[in-house]
């Protein structure tokens, strides 16, 4: 591909809201119940049903508008959006069309130069997800399921201020990461509560205006979309270059293929009819409301990590790690709460050893094995002499296998550090009567041998002599 | 206990609590009265029958037992608009010919708990689009002041059912003049609420920021009695309004004096029948007989409610109407071929003329294109005339006019020309877009034809409206009249 061309990115990102029932009716939002089991009169669109808000939503949506900095509109209006589909009960869609929730939004991802850059949203909108069509199992026929219809959503749509598919992802993770710190989604992305449709266009670099663009629906993992951005990137590119135009449409990502195609051209899109609907009033959002939301507001991912950067004096990049969940976040702070140990320890055990059984076992840190207090009892005793880094690990996999405490681990299997002075020397002239030739060498001035005395002493004690007091002392007793 | 029929729902109310009757033997009357009339009429869709006479029977051991609601016994007929649970509710429409409600609406469910017994279901015009009941799937209802004639719509079958005396009340829904076009052409009292005093929840939706539910009965005490009752907030409907619903029966024995009385100079121009003018007239001297102050208010944009109506209108119902699709419930196409033409044959079969008319205007003026010049520009029509009627209230206390340019029409008279049909809403329909409530009161007759006084009042003015229309019904007896056929 040629590198003259600048590409354009937009994404609209659909995120499911964490609500208990839907937008519009009492039934219950729990995701795999069996089919139509969760969908009331008012989901079916029986006639003379009417929608009522759920006001959940609203103070959802203004969480979030107030989490990227943006404008939480005091009028907002429902509005309706008229097209026929099956799994679309009321032949139309309650969305958000010209006066949304939210507008004038930011957030920042990484330059890739170790800056950050600004992306503008432009506007994040309430609507209800329409329910499934299911086509296989069927013989030919076709069954819809509305448990997913009224599910309520928000559509945040960015400015086109992304340049590559790694921005769309980088963009996508900070949502994904800022709505579950809310707790306003579970972001959940194989049952489809987090997806994004990505407008994707190229144009000359130094050229103003943009280039046409294709949108790509449904994407369902951050995997998928910077696939498809990078693939649909290289085919405008090419079909431009081949002397062809890129043509207005919608459409699919394959994952199995690894391709974009053709779904609708923009003559074959629907006129949608927005009108707003007459059954709902328009949201009406007080000055006192918006106060009172930011006031429930939790620390937000940017304030965190600066603030664990900071204050904990931990690395940049751990506490970016640590702060891509609010959940790890918290744990690391419990876990530095409960122990002396330094920071940047529990920072290493959490996004090390911890995350690697968790990816292991396939857990979120809710579910860790090792609660807060337990690994910080455990990082403790490495601080405190009682075991050493070594030692730990073996402590630690017994801890996550259900042993107990650390102390209890340390005890039960006599792990305990040898720091006795007389104890270790015994052991390190025992080790130099032994290996003659190897004392012979280091005087020689084969000073890297010290690490296989040392590892001589540790095999002896079972690991357990304090490795900085048999280092000092062998490197004594080697020098005379 | 011959004469039943023709006694006011506040009659026989009185007449159970004191024993004189039981409402198994009024419910019996009733129901013997709509078996030997309807099938000249074709006021109902459905009749209740056995279910009518459980409830009633049910009614007597509740008031035996002490148990009496406002309503108990009371009879009363449901336009076939409203969801009645485990009963047909076709909304006059071949698309719901088969559709049994899951679900009571919140008036049926308000009147229910008040110990009312439905008769029956009446009919209507589809999906309440019309003006003369012609678009009924179920037929023609036919005007008990002359079988030829047409009772107005599209609220005709419980015009028809309580002018022929087989219901005292029923309820009925008004759009842009469902309720008092039918009441003024049988002879009835029309009564259409502030929009958002009744819940909508559970009334099949025609345009929603326009229908309304209220009453047909003979008597404003009888509105006033029902209004009690179905008024109120309803956390169902959005659009309902919480305020407190005040005792209508209380004030209605209130004198006149001193009213403020609005005549638009534009209702009695060249568009009235001579006639029928001449009978509103005579009721507005009535009025001023009684104490009240006529007072000339202006009106400026008035003229423009019929075509500002019918953007809005049909648009609301394109939307509306766009969940008959055969997929869940109601008609479905046979053998489709695929789901393009199983929306095509479904919507195209399962609905009339009309209807479709409706659907394909508003789908019109809400297209990319041509939004701005039509549903926007009639939004902002809408809104003058709002403010309109908003500046003339501050001077009246009701605007009193014609209800329809003419009495009643005959049948298949006006069916080719749906622009005359839709003239005939023309004094009704500026309460509807303004929210405002409107009666219509029996006010004389045209060639033995009923002809209606109509009153507007401003939001939540129900009970001055009522008061006026009690007040002129003590003086006149053109509601006792009786046609001749049906006494």
């Amino acid at each position: 591909m040629s590198s003259q061309w600048e590409v354009v990115i937009g994404l609209e990102v659909h995120t499911q809201l964490a609500t208990n029932s839907k937008i519009f009716s009492g039934a219950s939002t729990a995701y795999g119940a069996e089919p139509n089991t969760q969908a009331c009169l008012v989901d079916l669109g029986y006639p003379g049903v009417l929608p009522v808000l759920n006001k959940e939503v609203v103070h959802m949506a203004a969480m979030f508008g107030l989490a990227v900095n943006a404008t939480v509109a005091p009028r907002s209006v429902f509005a309706r959006k008229n097209y026929f589909y099956p799994d679309l009960p009321k032949g139309y869609q309650i969305s958000q069309y010209e006066l949304p929730i939210v507008e004038h939004g930011e957030l920042f991802i990484p330059d890739g130069d170790g800056g950050e850059k600004r992306i503008g949203i432009t506007r994040a909108h309430l609507e209800e997800d329409a329910g499934k069509s299911i086509h296989e199992g069927l013989d030919r026929n076709s069954g819809i399921d509305l448990n997913r219809a009224g599910t309520p959503l928000l559509e945040i749509v960015s400015e086109p201020d992304l340049r590559s598919a790694k921005d769309a992802v980088a963009y996508m993770r900070k949502i994904h990461t800022i709505v579950r710190y809310l707790g306003i989604s579970d972001g959940n992305m194989q049952e489809g509560s987090f997806r994004c449709d990505a407008n994707v266009s190229v144009r000359p670099f130094g050229q103003e205006e943009f280039g046409t663009r294709a949108e790509i629906k449904n994407l369902n993992s951050f995997r998928f979309v910077e696939r498809a951005i990078n693939f649909e990137v290289e085919r405008q590119v090419e079909l431009i270059e081949d002397g062809g135009v890129v043509v207005q449409e919608t459409r699919l990502y394959d994952s199995d293929k690894d391709e974009t195609r053709s779904m609708r051209s923009k003559e074959e899109a629907n006129d949608y009819r927005y009108f707003p609907d007459p059954d709902l009033l328009p949201v009406e959002i007080s000055a006192e409301y918006i106060e009172a939301v930011r006031k429930t507001l939790p620390e937000l991912p940017d304030a965190k990590q600066q603030r664990i950067c900071r204050d904990y004096d931990v690395k940049a990049d751990d506490a970016s790690i640590l702060c891509a969940s609010r959940a790890v976040a918290d744990y690391f702070e419990a876990v530095v709460a409960a122990t002396d140990a330094k920071p940047q320890v529990v920072a290493n055990w959490v996004t090390g050893d911890l995350a690697a059984v968790l990816n292991r076992d396939g857990l979120d840190i809710a579910d860790s094995r090792i609660a807060a207090e337990n690994l910080a009892g455990l990082v403790s005793r490495i601080a405190d002499n009682t075991i050493s880094g070594k030692i730990a690990k073996e402590v630690f996999e017994a801890m996550w296998a259900g042993e107990g405490s650390a102390d209890d681990i340390i005890e039960a299997k006599g792990l305990k550090q040898i720091t006795d002075d007389s104890a270790i020397e015994a052991v390190v002239d025992s080790v130099i009567a032994a290996n003659p030739s190897q004392v012979a060498e280091y005087k020689s001035g084969k000073d890297k041998l010290i690490g296989f005395f040392v590892g001589q002493v540790m095999k002896e004690t079972q690991g357990k002599a304090n490795p900085g007091q048999v280092n000092a002392m062998l490197k004594a007793k080697l020098a005379d | 206990m011959a004469d039943l029929h023709q006694k006011s729902l506040l009659q026989l109310s009185r007449g159970l609590a004191a024993g004189d009757f039981s409402s198994v033997e009024v419910t019996t009357a009733l129901l013997q009265r709509i078996a030997t009339h309807n099938d000249k009429l074709n006021a109902f869709i459905t009749v209740t029958g056995e279910r009518a006479l459980d409830a009633a029977q049910k009614a007597d051991a509740a008031r035996a037992a002490g148990n009496a609601g406002a309503l108990n016994g009371l009879p009363i007929v449901h336009k076939d608009i409203f969801c009645t649970r485990d009963v047909l509710t076709t909304c006059g429409s071949k698309m719901l010919e088969n559709f049994v409600s899951p679900y009571d609406a919140t008036v049926v469910e308000r009147l229910q708990s008040a110990g009312a017994v439905m008769l029956g279901k009446a009919n209507m015009d589809e999906f309440a689009m019309g003006s003369s009941n012609e678009t009924s799937y179920f037929g023609n209802v036919h005007n008990p002041w002359g079988l030829d004639y047409s009772p107005g719509g599209s609220s005709g079958g419980s015009a028809t059912a309580v002018a022929a005396r087989l219901t005292p009340v029923a309820t009925a829904t008004d759009t842009g003049g469902s309720i008092r076009q039918p009441a003024a052409l049988t002879g009835t009292v029309g009564f259409k609420p502030t929009y958002g005093r009744v819940s909508r929840y559970g009334m099949i939706a025609f345009a929603s920021s326009l229908d309304q539910a209220g009453t047909i009965t003979r008597t404003a005490e009888d509105a006033a009695l029902m209004l009690g009752v179905m008024a109120g907030f309803d956390p169902r409907d959005s659009t309902s309004i919480q305020q407190d619903v005040p005792d209508y029966l209380a004030g209605l024995g209130e004198s006149l004096k001193g009213l403020r009385v609005g005549i638009v100079k534009q209702h009695f121009d060249a568009g009235l029948e001579e006639h029928t003018g001449n009978a509103v007239k005579e009721a507005l001297k009535v009025l001023e007989s009684q104490g009240a102050e006529l007072i000339e208010v202006d009106l400026p944009n008035l003229d423009l409610s019929v075509p500002t109506y019918y953007v809005v209108a049909p648009a609301e119902c394109s939307s509306n109407l766009s969940r008959f699709d055969g997929v869940r419930f109601g008609h479905r196409a046979k053998d489709p071929q695929d789901l393009f033409d199983l929306y095509c044959r479904s919507r195209g079969e399962g609905f009339g003329a009309e209807v479709k008319r409706r659907i394909m205007t508003g789908t019109y003026v809400l297209s990319a294109g041509y939004y701005d010049a039509y549903y926007l520009q009639a939004q902002k029509v809408r809104q003058l005339i709002a403010d309109d009627f908003q500046k003339a209230f501050k001077d009246v206390d009701v605007i009193a006019g014609p209800t329809t340019p003419t009495p009643a029409f005959k049948l298949g008279d006006k069916t080719d020309d749906p622009i005359t049909m839709y003239l005939n809403d023309i004094y009704t329909i500026g309460a509807n877009l303004a929210g405002l409530p409107g009666m219509s009161v029996p006010c004389g007759f045209v060639d033995s034809l009923p002809v209606g006084l109509h009153l507007v009042g401003p939001h939540f003015g129900e009970e001055v409206l009522l008061r006026a229309a009690h007040q002129y019904q003590q003086q006149t007896d053109w509601h006792e009249a009786c046609p001749e056929d049906f006494k």
